[in-house]
């Protein structure tokens, strides 16, 4: 559907997008996951053909974006793009929402049909008639959906669609997101710093990271085997230690990492660099307080004591100093059942079958 | 003191009992000026449109130049405006000189800075999303522009009524376009400027007061259409302030 080939950007000397290639497929929600300023927007921006790439050039359906002005603009009538800070124009509802089909030349009886269809599908029945700017933040983001909805898009661009709105109304609109990509079939291009948002949308991610595409993948790709540890640690994952690999029996390896030895399921042979990378919500805790805890088959097994606890929504997060540092997460219920504060005894656990290994240079 | 009080009192009797000449004069001053504010007002927006929406080498230079151009002087726009329509100038073959439609592109070429000048502000004022939101609902440059210049409504709206006071009450043009030939190309400024020459107090203290009472309507137009009315209303008349 969309192909990017080779796209740069650059302000002033500095390089904010650098040789991005993507391949977006027809139908799919592909999500952009990147911190701040990593180049989301200016990569969203580009494929709608708002800004031009300093290098390479983007393709739809095989042609050419790199065309002339009512070139693009034919192209760019086949997008809508939603921005992360939402502008609505001083009139109604109805009128904000209509703006799409207004520029497309489609004619008065049938703007109105689309324009009510849409603000009952983002749930603003009802509001036509009011004055947009006053609108609550929730409302106006809702309003520039229809808007972008209104014209059936082929391609849906979202940026940072629920950043600053209330979880409530996060989720609401994310059910529309994903209720538009089902009816519609179409195709989706999001970009979040949320994670969590990323796991729920996302048919594949594309970790974009100082303007480079930094990994493609599905979610299990992306969240348990990043491809390097700035990713690793984007995704949520803070216990990365670094080893080599001693022994390997037909993918059952066993890595010495500093003092301690981890078994994990590897192809990568003996004698190997490897970084470790362990989720947080792999491990798990039990305590030491009350003796050895029963046996189970969990292959590795670390004692240490707690240097920290935070809340991380219902969950506690928790470091463990157990000759390296490790993180746990565990509910908040089990954290106070099994009493556990600063400086308790804890044993933690992670699967064989959890860990995920990579080669690494030494 | 007593010449202002008894000037006041004739001033009044003058417009309450509609005297033909006063109203002939206001209604010419109206004419004239409300003709160069919309022709003013008809280029300047398409023109700051077209300079707000490009980039080009020395925009800036052109807007100082614009703004510069607020403060030219009537009579300079007068002189100049005379050596071209005179019969001895390029243009002298319209016949210009003397007649209300010279006093019109005179005072066009007056005011133009100020439209224009000010509809660039108001473009400027117009928040970077909204452009960009416009084009990614695929607008065209011209439907982009139109909205933006409908957005920017109100600031645009108050240049426009700045302009027509500017218009109406300069003297430079008027008197040097005009000539202030009664019944023909007189107005309300060169009039008072006549009468008071020769001693005709109240007369002139009448215009003055018409004068200023043009422009309060004028005011209570504008304020009319910004504030105080109810949203639709507003929009009815030509928008809302935001």
């Amino acid at each position: 559907m969309i192909r990017i080939a080779g796209v740069s950007r650059e302000i002033r000397g500095e390089k904010i997008l650098d040789g991005i290639n993507l391949e977006i497929r027809d139908g799919e929600i592909f999500t952009l996951i990147g911190p701040s300023g990593s180049g989301k927007t200016s990569l969203i921006r580009i494929i709608d053909l708002l800004d031009v790439p300093t290098a390479g050039t983007i393709f739809f359906d095989g042609a050419d974006s790199a065309t002339s002005h009512s070139g693009r603009l034919a192209l760019r009538r086949r997008m809508a793009l939603v921005f992360q800070k939402p502008a609505v124009l001083n009139t109604t509802v109805a009128k904000n929402v209509a703006f799409g089909l207004v520029f497309r030349g489609v004619d008065g009886p049938e703007i109105e049909r689309r324009v009510e269809a849409a603000l009952n599908l983002v749930g603003l029945a009802g509001f036509s008639g009011r004055r947009a700017v006053t609108l609550s933040g929730g409302e106006i983001q809702r309003v520039v959906l229809a808007r972008a909805m209104v014209t059936e898009p082929e391609v849906l661009l979202l940026d940072e669609p629920t950043a600053n709105l209330d979880p409530v109304t996060s989720e609401l609109i994310e059910d529309l997101i994903i209720r538009f990509n089902r009816e519609f079939k179409t195709t989706i291009i999001l970009s979040t710093h949320d994670m969590v948002q990323g796991q729920r949308l996302a048919t594949r991610i594309g970790v974009i990271m100082n303007g480079k595409i930094a990994q493609v993948g599905d979610l299990h790709e992306i969240f348990y085997q990043p491809r390097g540890a700035e990713i690793a640690h984007f995704v949520g994952i803070d216990t990365i230690l670094h080893g080599i690999v001693e022994k390997n029996d037909r993918g059952h390896a066993i890595i010495s990492a500093g003092r301690s030895r981890i078994e994990a399921i590897t192809p990568i042979q003996p004698g190997r660099h490897v970084g470790i990378y362990i989720r947080p919500e792999e491990v798990t805790v039990s305590s030491l307080q009350g003796g050895v805890p029963a046996q189970s088959s969990v292959r590795n097994r670390f004692s240490g004591t707690i240097t920290r606890i935070a809340p991380f929504g219902p969950f506690i997060r928790m470091t463990v100093d157990c000759g390296f540092m490790m993180t746990a997460m565990i509910t908040r219920r089990s954290c106070e059942e099994l009493g556990l504060a600063v400086g308790s005894l804890v044993c933690l656990g992670v699967k064989a079958s959890s860990i995920h290994v990579l080669p690494e240079r030494p | 003191m007593i010449d202002i009080v008894s000037g006041i009192i004739k001033a009044v009797n003058l417009i309450v009992t509609l005297n033909p000449e006063v109203l002939q004069i206001a209604i010419l001053s109206v004419y004239i000026s409300l003709s160069a504010t919309i022709l003013a007002a008809l280029i300047s927006i398409p023109l700051g449109g077209l300079i707000h929406f490009h980039e080009f080498c020395g925009k800036r230079g052109i807007i100082i130049g614009i703004q510069t151009l607020y403060s030219v002087p009537t009579v300079v726009v007068g002189l100049l405006l005379y050596l071209l329509i005179s019969s001895a100038g390029s243009f002298g073959f319209l016949h210009l000189l003397w007649t209300p439609s010279g006093m019109i592109l005179g005072q066009t070429v007056l005011i133009i800075p100020i439209t224009t000048g000010l509809t660039l502000s108001a473009l400027s004022g117009v928040d970077r999303s909204i452009r960009d939101a416009l084009i990614s609902l695929g607008a065209t440059t011209l439907q982009g522009i139109h909205q933006i210049v409908k957005e920017a409504r109100s600031a645009i709206l108050s240049a426009i009524v700045l302009a027509f006071g500017r218009a109406i009450s300069e003297v430079g043009v008027a008197m040097m376009i005009g000539g202030n030939i009664r019944g023909e190309t007189r107005v309300l400024t060169t009039a008072i400027a006549l009468k008071t020459d020769i001693g005709d107090f109240s007369f002139s203290i009448a215009l003055g007061i018409i004068l200023l009472g043009i422009a309060l309507v004028v005011v209570l137009v504008l304020n009319l259409i910004t504030a105080g009315l109810p949203f639709e209303s507003q929009v009815a008349l030509g928008g809302p302030r935001t």
